[in-house]
């Protein structure tokens, strides 16, 4: 195992055992709101300040951590799994059904889903439960963003259906559904591995701005899109480095997550 | 001196032969209506500000009435009748001309049941149509089916329309025209060429050539176009946003001081609303709106929320209104023990540390607001954790604003929102609309054919009876009971006054800002946009 390697597995273990004992860690809970210590700076009782309306940074940062270390993956692994799907299909197949994703896949890309999603939040109850919301946020998010990586797999499945080993599967028997799904699949593993990383982030960013639908991360549950959007002012900043902690958080662990990810397809 | 003097004429005047160039501002939602009699919220309003002539103007800055399309105007009938006579030789926008037959044409509309305008409300003290006749080509008479104080101030907001078979859109008497309109995205208002006022020396306005009215609901995007000079005006700056301006750029920051405008919040008691019994009962009972109120730290929202850039607010009259505030009323005072008192005596008992009511309802509501603010996301977060210490579990959900809209005025599925109002007149007919229980914009519940409660009643006899007396002494006694039963009901919690923030370029001349709407630009047809200034600021 290099350095890299254990550096990021050793960041990882730390980002997620932190969240996981958020409450033990830090025993002020992310939604109480300290009021007379509003945008107070890092101190002994809170190591990372505290946001504008008193409440702890880091507490809201490891509890964010949990909600979106799941979530997000959550999201971008369904958005993975129905582009693999179509994307698969469509380039394995060809013909007409290769023809027919390919608009399904226009189509999807061209709605405007601003309008859906406001759809989605009128048919929505108001008094539905923060973490309701935030599972149903990412859910859309998944189901909504499987077009354009179904595109990228479907062109990697045309090039491996003419390719030798495909060949060579084909004259050693195999038929039917075995060779999309024991010798295709493997060979997209990269390509849907990329989407997957790609979307990760993505679905985070999105979920902060679908608070402004009223869809998303409501108050006073916190997640890191949600954190992130405090780093909208760059003199903010300045004057307080420390919200800079999110994003921090995230690029470490997209990082760690990229280079063990690396590390496995090397394996493979 | 005459130096001095011509030194700043030239500061303030655009240089003869070039205009005054494109004020460029930000909307905060699209317009609901640009009918301008239509015009309830506040883009809408902007927009009929700009565009329309009103026969009588409120001055913002001297808060007294001065005529306009009208030159003079005289009451009679003891406060029923007005004779206005109109200025001669002025045209619409498309250069038709205007007279008494366009003014009796507004108020037949006014009166249309269809339309149902809110500047109707205001004269509507009495059970009657409000009817307009021609005299002659210049004089009009105003015939009301009841007296009303202060009369020629509710004038300010009957948009004059010209007679029918003319377009809305081009035949204006404002100083600007809509000339481009892209949903969702800006108004463009060109300068009306026949637009009949004239500056001291003779010249005509407005000096500047058009007005872009960009849609921009995220406010620190609307500051960041405003810092690389995309904008030169914020007309309503959020406090922090206020702070910030004002340590980097202390001469774009601009405090006009204590304004008219409340924050507030209302459960939903409308009569057609899908509420369950539970909560409709919840809703309706004075004892568990006093009890929020109670639970409410208001001090705590204008230090926290506001950064101190507003006061605690006692009712629907800010103290900045100093005749017709009721110095009697005080804000709500943060007061759990009462707040549980009054629950209990409603029945409400805890489970735990949950609140539920006598049927066994756990107390949980939504408080739905205008997404993209983030001071009124602070206040309703502030509100949340007070109401969570008694046991209440709130939800705040923020909606895109025509989504508001569509909420709270036709399908009433909301349990309570969070909002401001805005005051566009000092005196309380211009708050009739709000009072009287038939009004559309009586937001608790409105539309009512007859009032759904005792209180409501006594309200709109009360405003009615203001209005229609012209002792001043009288008024202000019957609006100082309406304060009172507002302050106990509590139909509204008013929450805090803010204070009337705003920025501006260093480009643009004329401006100043006050404490009514629309705040900065209340003399838009005045205002300049100095090129000079605003290439060197980039």
């Amino acid at each position: 195992m290099s350095l890299a390697q254990r550096i990021a597995w050793l960041l990882i273990a730390v980002i997620v055992t932190a969240a996981a004992l958020a409450s033990w860690i830090v025993p002020a809970s992310y939604d109480r709101q300290f009021r007379d210590e509003i945008q107070a700076p890092p101190s002994k009782a809170h190591p990372l300040g505290t946001d504008e309306l008193g409440r702890d940074r880091l507490s809201r940062l490891l509890h964010g951590t949990q909600v979106s270390l799941l979530l997000a993956p959550a999201a971008a692994f369904l958005a993975t799994l129905l582009a693999a799907l179509a994307g698969t299909l469509a380039g394995w197949r060809g013909g007409w059904l290769d023809h027919a994703l390919e608009s399904v896949c226009d189509l999807t890309m061209s709605l405007p889903w601003m309008f859906l999603l406001l759809t989605v939040r009128a048919a929505l109850p108001l008094d539905v439960a923060p973490m309701t919301s935030v599972a149903i946020t990412f859910f859309l998010l998944g189901a909504l963003g499987w077009a354009g990586p179904a595109r990228v797999v479907r062109a990697g499945a045309r090039a491996l259906r003419d390719s030798d080993y495909m060949l060579m599967a084909r004259a050693q028997g195999y038929r039917g559904w075995r060779l999309p799904v024991w010798h295709l699949l493997p060979g997209l593993r990269p390509v849907l591995t990329a989407q997957f990383w790609t979307s990760v982030p993505l679905f985070i960013l999105a979920e902060a701005n679908l608070s402004l639908l009223g869809l998303g991360v409501v108050e006073p549950m916190p997640s890191w899109g949600g954190l992130l959007k405090e780093m909208e002012s760059l003199p903010a900043i300045g004057r307080n480095p420390w919200i800079l902690a999110p994003a921090v958080v995230l690029l470490m662990t997209l990082a760690s997550l990229y280079v063990l990810m690396g590390a496995k397809e090397e394996e493979a | 001196m005459i130096r001095q003097f011509l030194l700043v004429a030239a500061l303030a005047l655009p240089v003869a032969g070039e205009g005054g160039g494109t004020l460029r501002l930000c909307l905060r939602s699209e317009p609901r209506s640009l009918h301008p009699l239509e015009a309830a919220e506040e883009s809408s309003e902007t927009v009929r500000y700009l565009t329309a002539g009103v026969l009588v103007r409120i001055n913002r800055q001297t808060q007294r009435a001065e005529p306009e399309l009208a030159r003079s105007w005289k009451i009679t009938d003891g406060g029923r009748r007005i004779t206005f006579q109109l200025r001669e030789g002025i045209q619409f926008s498309d250069g038709s001309p205007f007279g008494a037959q366009d003014v009796v044409y507004t108020f037949a509309e006014l009166a249309s049941d269809e339309l149902r305008s809110p500047a109707a409300d205001a004269f509507r003290t009495a059970p009657g149509r409000v009817s307009a006749k021609a005299l002659s080509e210049a004089s009009v008479t105003i015939l009301l089916p009841a007296p009303v104080a202060g009369l020629e101030r509710l004038f300010d907001a009957v948009a004059i329309l010209p007679r029918a078979g003319r377009s809305l859109d081009r035949s204006v008497l404002g100083p600007f025209r809509i000339s481009q309109h892209q949903p969702g995205s800006f108004i463009l208002l060109e300068r009306n060429p026949h637009y009949w006022k004239k500056d001291s020396s003779g010249r005509k306005l407005p000096y500047l050539d058009a007005v872009r009215l960009d849609i921009q609901q995220n406010r620190e995007i609307e500051m960041l176009r405003f810092r690389r000079g995309e904008i030169h005006m914020i007309n309503k700056l959020d406090p922090e946003l206020f702070e910030r301006l004002a340590a980097e750029e202390p001469g774009s920051a601009f405090n006009a001081g204590p304004s008219m405008e409340p924050e507030q919040m209302w459960f939903n008691q409308a009569n057609g609303s899908p509420l369950p019994e539970y909560k409709r009962a919840w809703f309706g009972s004075r004892n568990f709106r006093n009890a929020i109120s109670h639970s409410i730290r208001r001090q705590d929202l204008a230090r926290i929320a506001f950064l101190g850039r507003a006061a605690a607010a006692a009712g629907p009259v800010s103290e900045a209104n100093q005749y017709w505030f009721n110095r009697q009323l005080k804000p709500r005072q943060h007061d759990p023990k009462l707040a549980k008192r009054l629950l209990v005596s409603d029945g409400f008992r805890w489970q735990g540390s949950k609140l539920v009511d006598r049927g066994g309802h756990p107390v949980q509501f939504s408080i739905i607001t205008n997404s993209g603010n983030k001071t009124r996301a602070k206040m309703a977060a502030l509100i949340q954790q007070d109401l969570g210490e008694i046991g209440i579990d709130v939800r705040i959900t923020p909606l895109d604003f025509p989504s508001l809209i569509e909420r709270i005025s036709r399908t009433f599925q909301y349990d309570a929102c969070l909002l401001g109002l805005v005051n566009v007149d000092l005196d309380p007919n211009g708050q009739m609309n709000v009072w009287l229980s038939s009004s559309g914009n009586h937001q608790w519940n409105p539309n009512q054919k007859s009032p759904a409660t005792a209180w409501e009643a006594e309200i709109d006899h009360l405003m009615r009876s203001q209005a229609a007396t012209l002792d001043p002494e009288r008024r202000k006694k019957h609006f100082d009971k309406v304060q009172r039963i507002v302050w106990e009901q509590e139909p509204f919690l008013y929450l805090v006054y803010k204070n009337a923030l705003a920025a501006a370029a260093p480009s643009l001349r004329n401006f100043k800002p006050v404490a009514m709407f629309p705040q900065g630009f209340w003399n838009a047809d005045q205002i300049v946009v100095s090129s000079t200034v605003a290439q060197s600021r980039r």
